[in-house]
């Protein structure tokens, strides 16, 4: 029986679609109170008094706090970037006297049920004065008002990044082709709101919090740190988890407070964030405004490239505020070969929420600005965008291949996802579709987006806090597999996709095996699910733990059936000897590292079992009874392994797109969407399509309705999902998806990751769509998202 | 000032007593421990509430319990009859109609209204009668075949 790379259902499934699913405000606890938060209403202001004693009275409530009841108590936020000169604010919990954004936390009741909560946060008064804000991110840069007056300006950090002699390249070039890009800032919406259970023991002294993140170990660790519990006494636990993009790789405020305030009263507290706190106080992504410039020959060959731009930070630094436009800076090279790249970033403080990492982190946007820009040349140049990708893409052969932003691109073929795209949508016939719908005064466009992401994060030397992953692999006595893995998925399958790794590799029955994530109790230190990492980091350390654990199973076979080690066959999940002539065979030859599934290139015959047969299941049991272990050996069935890349993978892939605009409304009809995707080796296919699809979906929100809006005040004015336009099952177009395959050297399986293809990709091919319709009427780029009412506008400014 | 209800749950009733302000959503979580349907926003945009009141698709956190009293709710635990998944629940399995599972309830119990009314839906009438259904993970397309196997397999068709 093999498992990978078949369509494999969800084994996370049977419990989520009967509603039997445990998420943080599913978890039900005797004696539990509730939190409710007051936010500022300003989004910049003085603080001069607080007045709690009404609500401290108020039917049910047990508690209230403010920030100085925890300022000398609960440690800042933390920023685990390290940039060079960077300032980073002393963001506290709750805001003592200064209040920076609409939404951050001033006081915290706490009360028996959660009406009684709520009702009491209205009783708080508070007077501000209230300061000017500084809203957008140019004029912060340049001047306006000052988020934090000490620091003299809003420039929160500068970074040049890059290689190559970029002045030189741009004067090689026979043209130099520019444009001002802004890059939104989005909500990343998970359907399921951060929520929080905090429970203490005061007997045991343990604290237990659940909370909905992607991070639980590297958040037991800073809130060990942030509320002075030792980091052994303290547990976290992610039960189901109703998606992150990147929103629950944090690290926040009312994590801390929640334990903290456990630890006060004796008492599990809950708090289940609202949609409108989670529009103003979770993370938003995205936020840059920028020029990118490139030098381009006649040809279409681009000789360097440059990105001029202002990261709008917020009003503090989350987990990686200020590190997601470095990674902007590190995939400005695309696709291509460009000798000269060189990025200039200014990280500036706004009066807003702190960016952080939503799905793709960063790579979006540099995304975003070269596959727009090639585009805008091939526009100049006349040349079909096509031709001009394929001009600049490296060859096959030249991988692994050095970009200018100091990477190694692992392994790629971006011609032949391209040529599958094309042949895909029948490209040639589109553009002959199109032509003619000009003729008859139709708006018809056609995008292309051939993009390369970083996946698979990362490396330790290029992380912020350790980039590896790990996993535990056990037999139990009576057969029945354990798989513990640090990676913390939240709606991505791995407790499929790591179960039918671990069945190939054993040879034992999918149903046997169960993966088990999120508890630092129960699971060995992890870093968790973010950076399209679970799997190629995640998997691999699954892999590796498989085959330790193999290994000893492998000595206990020898053992029970009188053999050497080295003359013992495992197959189909049973060990014997080997046939003789085999046997012989392979004590000379040293066996090569074997991806599941494969066979290695020039291996020798699969070596025949002889006689007896041990099932690697009842070699658990001998293992855990230990009577028939050879002499010395430790007993019991069960391995470790902390995988540590040796670097990022980079996925790739073409994405097509033809949409047409109705002159009359100026709304965008999608015509065709073709995706070919190659993410390396897939486990499962299921998985990955449903990942791609997501993924596209939330470019076409960034494209085309989706935006955080901050009036000049400050004011959210986009607070609720009545203003925030997540897209709805009718505004999307059925996606036709292909795959491509280049397995990656990195990982002995071949896998690259796939989790954020979809928001890397899509978003400038519909945008290329988009401005390819409207180019007979003189458009060159739009900035998003693209509503009917620009379109519109763009239409009638002509007529 | 409290209020007597009684309630008919996934064919159980329900007597209690509860504020009038008490939003349905509420009730059946927090009261009844039916956790299954899910709170996503509280604007009655995103769908994860709904569950059927008489047979009618209702996003329950925009409706007070004490609006329930005599009525006949079905949420998504009893959709399952007799230990066999409703074709439904099947379709959204079978075809990957779920990732991160908290829209899922709710997305479930409004396609099965859908079917309940039109047993062949087209595709566009599926995605039509999803609108009040958020998901931010599946991008739909899954979502849409779990309906259209659902619909097969409910007209006795063979659903693969």
């Amino acid at each position: 029986m093999s498992y990978v790379g078949k369509r494999v259902k969800r084994t996370e499934d049977p419990r989520l679609i009967q509603g039997l699913g445990h998420y943080v405000d599913d978890i039900k606890l005797p004696d539990t109170l509730y939190v409710a938060f007051l936010r500022s209403m300003y989004a910049h202001a003085r603080i001069t008094s607080i007045d709690t004693s009404e609500a401290a009275h108020a039917p049910g409530v047990v508690a209230v706090y403010t920030g100085k009841d925890v300022a000398s108590k609960i440690g800042p936020v933390p920023c685990a970037a390290a940039l060079p000169d960077l300032k980073v604010p002393d963001y506290r919990v709750l805001a003592t006297d200064h209040v920076v954004f609409v939404g951050q936390p001033i006081a915290a009741v706490v009360a028996t049920d959660r009406y009684a909560a709520r009702d009491a946060i209205d009783l708080i008064m508070v007077d501000y004065e209230e300061l000017p804000a500084v809203v957008d991110v140019e004029e912060a840069a340049k001047g306006g008002p000052l988020v934090y007056e000490e620091y003299g300006d809003n420039i929160a950090y500068k970074l040049t990044s890059g290689e190559g002699d970029i002045e030189a390249a741009m004067q090689q070039a026979d043209r130099i082709v520019k444009q001002r890009m802004v890059h939104q800032r989005l909500a990343p919406i998970a359907m399921e709101p951060r929520g929080v259970l905090a429970r203490y023991l005061p007997g045991e002294q343990e604290l237990t919090i659940w909370s909905s993140t992607q991070i639980p170990h590297l958040l037991r660790t800073q809130l060990a740190l942030m509320i002075g519990i030792p980091e052994n006494k303290l547990r976290v636990i992610t039960p189901e988890v109703g998606g992150g993009f990147g929103s629950k790789l944090n690290v926040y405020a009312e994590e801390a407070l929640l334990g903290w305030i456990s630890m006060q009263l004796g008492k599990p507290v809950k708090w289940i964030e609202t949609r409108r706190e989670n529009i103003q106080a979770t993370i938003h992504g995205r936020g840059q405004v920028g020029e990118i410039e490139v030098g381009v020959k006649n040809d279409g060959t681009i000789t360097g490239l440059r990105y001029n731009v202002y990261a709008d930070l917020g009003a503090y630094h989350q987990l990686l505020t200020p590190a997601i436009p470095t990674l902007t800076g590190l995939m400005l090279s695309g696709a291509y070969k460009i000798p000269a790249i060189q990025m200039n970033v200014t990280g500036v403080f706004t009066n807003k929420m702190a960016t952080d990492a939503y799905r793709g982190a960063g790579r979006p946007e540099a995304t975003y600005v070269v596959e727009r820009i090639m585009d805008v040349v091939a526009a100049e140049l006349g040349m079909d965008p096509v031709e001009v990708r394929r001009k600049n893409f490296p060859a096959p052969s030249e991988f692994p291949f050095k970009t200018a932003t100091g990477l190694f691109y692992d392994s790629g073929n971006y011609e032949a996802a391209l040529t599958r795209a094309l042949e895909m949508s029948d490209y040639a016939n589109l553009r002959e579709e199109q032509r003619k719908a000009r003729d008859e005064g139709r708006l018809i466009g056609i995008g292309v987006s051939s993009y390369v992401e970083i996946c698979a994060l990362g490396p330790s030397q290029a992380m912020p806090a350790g980039g590896w992953e790990s996993a535990t692999v056990r037999i139990e006595p009576t057969g029945k597999v354990t798989v513990l893995t640090g990676a913390s998925p939240h709606g991505q399958g791995q407790e499929t996709s790591f179960a039918q790794i671990v069945a190939d590799q054993l040879g034992v029955a999918l149903e046997d095996v169960t993966v088990i994530h999120g508890d630092t109790s129960i699971v060995q230190y992890g870093i968790g699910t973010f950076g399209s990492r679970a799997t190629a980091v995640g998997g691999t350390a699954v892999y590796y733990a498989v085959e330790k654990l193999k290994e000893k199973a492998s000595k206990i076979a020898a053992h029970m059936l009188g053999a050497d080690a080295a003359g013992i066959v495992f197959k189909e999940g049973k060990f014997s000897k080997q046939a003789a002539r085999a046997a012989s065979a392979a004590a000379e030859v040293p066996q090569p590292d074997v991806p599941v599934g494969q066979a290695p290139a020039g291996a020798l015959p699969e070596p025949e079992p002889e006689g007896k047969q041990i099932s690697i299941q009842e070699i658990a049991l001998a293992a855990h009874i230990a009577r028939e272990i050879p002499p010395g050996m430790e007993p019991g069935l069960s391995a470790t392994h902390f995988f540590e890349p040796t670097n990022f993978t980079f996925p790739f892939g073409t994405h097509i797109v033809a949409v047409e605009v109705d002159r009359e409304t100026g709304e965008i009809k999608f015509l065709r969407y073709v995706a070919v995707d190659d993410c390396g080796k897939v486990i499962n296919p299921l998985l990955v399509d449903g990942q791609v699809h997501g993924g596209i979906v939330q470019s076409i929100g960034q494209a085309m309705y989706e935006e955080v809006v901050y009036d000049e005040q400050g004011q959210l004015v986009t607070g609720t999902l009545m203003d925030y336009a997540v897209p709805k099952a009718a505004m999307i177009p059925q996606m036709e998806t292909d795959r491509t395959e280049t397995p990656t050297p990195v990982n002995p399986m071949g896998v690259k990751g796939v989790g954020e293809a979809g928001t890397i990709g899509a978003t400038p091919a519909i945008v290329n769509a988009i401005v390819d319709a409207l180019a007979p009427l003189g458009v060159r780029h739009l900035d998003m998202p693209i509503k009917p009412e620009n379109v519109w506008r763009i239409i009638n400014a002509q007529a | 000032m409290k209020k007597a209800i009684t309630v008919n749950v996934n064919g159980t009733a329900h007597h209690d007593e509860v504020e009038p302000r008490m939003l349905l959503v509420h009730y059946i979580r927090d009261v009844l421990g039916l956790t299954g349907t899910h709170v996503g926003c509280e604007t009655s945009i995103c769908g994860a509430c709904t569950v059927l009141v008489d047979g009618q698709s209702v996003k329950s956190c925009t409706m007070f319990a004490i609006q329930a009293d005599g009525a006949s709710i079905t949420t998504i635990e009893g959709l399952a009859a007799n230990g066999e998944l409703h074709p439904v629940q099947e379709g959204f399995w079978e075809q990957h109609g779920l990732q991160c599972g908290y829209c899922t309830p709710g997305m479930i119990m409004a396609a099965t209204q859908i079917l309940n009314r039109n047993p062949n839906p087209s595709e566009e009438e599926i995605r039509h009668g999803l609108e009040g259904n958020l998901c931010r993970c599946t991008g739909y397309q899954h979502i849409v075949e779990a309906v259209q196997y659902a619909a097969r397999k409910m007209s006795g068709q063979a659903a693969d």
